[in-house]
């Protein structure tokens, strides 16, 4: 496990894959990358928190035509993560409307995406069906 | 009232494939034709303000002037996404409303026949043999495709669908009906880069791009440009009475960007801006939607248009999919929304859109519109939204000469 590496580096790996956030402490409002002050609120002191792993499929697109170098298909998604926004694809089920639906429970889940001549994975992450 | 903005001159080049004219052949068409239109040259002009999104640090502006007039007046050269149009002719609009100039020229041209996909890609990141953490998010690679998408046709998806998680209403078949109505009514606008009806099945058939945005529910890339001279009250007062009759009067030019809400910079929100402009538009115009002869709003693509509705204020909150429904918003019903044929089919040339949205407006209510002309319009709306965001809304008047 020492040899990998996330996507980004708000997925926190280990035996409980998260995501992480820095949420503003006057507000509450939560950033994935970093901020000099809140911009909901001005605040400048944050904290970093985890995200909860479960939510809902609140916006998707099945996406087959891409720039180049993008694998298509693919399913982006806004996910409701208990109040917290997440963008991330929907993975491990077929990409269809059939399958995929609005209100649709979903949980974190992790995959290889490669690994370097050093021999670290890189981890990426994505939002799989709950049931 | 002396302190009234009056559009003087406005026009728009065909949309379409220019490949023999440059971005300069066009932005100076376009302003030569409002000059004319209005009835005035370059030298009644107090400022310039320019917009031409790819090519936004070209000095657009002063390569105009040195095509058509170099009179040695102030230039603002302008770039705000898919609102550039919109912000050049505001910037115009609030010279003259500072007393500071009396007329000035807005201009807006893109070339971008053949672009295209819109926002995908981001910084090219191969995968490289080692990974090397990078950027903001610390990424080992691109993410476009990894999480979630960047291009517009899925971002723009991702609205629509937000919306019908919201309130219901939304289906695959309901949005490629807007898209039905947007190119049924292009088939009346010689100007439009597409005029070909297209019926449901060839729409919902057509090569998908991201669901539930097919190709032909989505804005077309192509060359155009569109201008407009903006003048005083009393400096139009001073012209002759054919100027004054067809002068058109900016009854609310507004301008706003997003407030910040929870997930605003996880998928762009370009319902709360739009709902802003549009409430500070009609407190500055006095109507409210109901006295809307017709609106041109930003359906960069099928999706896109079905939300403005309701942050317009044309239906009740959440009522969207059962106000297009209804039939409102073709053009023989309640509220003609986009009857130029809209982004989907007219083109969306970013720069030019801002402006070209207001000529349309300005042509239905001069009574000039022809074929399409929606008799009687006397108030119309026109809104672009740019992503980042800004949204541009503008409601025009009618003279009363």
């Amino acid at each position: 496990m020492a040899n990998q590496i996330p996507l980004v580096d708000y997925l926190a790996l280990g035996d409980h894959p998260h995501l992480t956030a820095l949420e503003c402490a006057s507000c509450g409002a939560r950033y994935f990358d970093r901020r000099n002050a809140c911009a909901g609120c001005s605040g400048t002191e944050f904290a970093s928190v985890v995200v909860q792993n479960d939510g809902i499929v609140k916006a998707f697109s099945i996406v087959t035509f891409a720039a180049p170098g993008v694998p298509v298909p693919f399913v982006s998604a806004i996910i409701d993560c208990g109040g917290t926004s997440v963008r991330g694809n929907v993975i491990n089920c077929e990409p269809s409307p059939e399958v995929i639906t609005l209100g649709m429970p979903v949980r974190l889940a992790t995959y290889v995406l490669g690994t370097d001549d050093n021999g670290v994975e890189a981890i990426g992450f994505g939002f799989e069906p709950a049931n | 009232m002396s302190d009234d903005i009056w559009i003087l001159g406005i026009t728009m080049t065909k949309f379409g494939k220019h490949p023999d004219k440059d971005t300069i052949d066009l932005a100076a068409e376009a302003a030569m034709g409002a000059l004319r239109d209005g009835g005035v040259t370059m030298k009644d002009m107090g400022l310039l303000a320019a917009g031409c999104l790819m090519q936004s640090n070209a000095g657009i502006g002063q390569q105009l002037q040195k095509q058509i007039g170099q009179t040695g007046i102030p230039v603002y050269n302008v770039a705000n996404a898919c609102a550039t149009g919109a912000t050049a002719l505001r910037t115009a609009i609030m010279a003259v409303k500072s007393g500071e100039i009396d007329m000035g020229l807005a201009v807006g041209v893109e070339k971008l026949a053949g672009a295209g996909l819109l926002g995908g890609g981001g910084q090219p990141k191969s995968d490289k043999k080692e990974w090397s953490p990078s950027g903001r998010y610390g990424a080992v690679a691109s993410t476009d495709g990894r999480i979630g998408a960047a291009a517009m046709p899925a971002v723009f998806a991702q609205v629509g669908m937000e919306y019908g998680h919201k309130y219901g209403g939304t289906s695959f078949e309901l949005f490629a009906r807007i898209a039905e109505k947007n190119h049924a009514h292009s088939t009346l606008n010689p100007l439009a880069a597409y005029t070909k009806r297209m019926t449901l099945e060839e729409i919902m058939n057509d090569v998908m791009i991201a669901y539930p945005n097919t190709r032909s529910m989505c804005s077309a890339n192509c060359d155009g440009a569109a201008a407009a001279v903006v003048v005083s009250g009393a400096k139009l007062k001073t012209l002759s009475l054919e100027q004054q009759r067809r002068a058109i009067k900016v009854k609310a030019s507004v301008l706003t960007s997003d407030p910040y809400e929870e997930g605003c910079q996880v998928l762009p929100n370009v319902n709360t801006l739009t709902k802003n402009a549009a409430r500070i538009a009609y407190e500055q115009a006095g109507v409210g939607p109901q006295d809307l002869d017709l609106v041109e709003l930003h359906d960069c693509f099928a999706t896109a248009e079905l939300v403005h509705y309701d942050n317009l204020g044309l239906c009740e909150e959440g009522g969207a999919a059962d106000f297009f429904m209804s039939g409102a918003t073709w053009r023989d019903g309640s509220t003609p929304v986009n009857v130029s044929g809209g982004l989907e089919s007219k083109g969306h040339p970013i720069a030019a859109t801002g402006i070209a949205n207001i000529w349309e407006v300005c042509h239905h209510l001069r009574g000039e519109a022809g074929d399409r002309q929606i008799e009687g319009a006397k108030v119309g709306l026109a809104h672009v939204i740019g992503l980042g965001s800004a949204c541009g809304v503008h409601i025009l008047e009618k003279s009363g000469l």
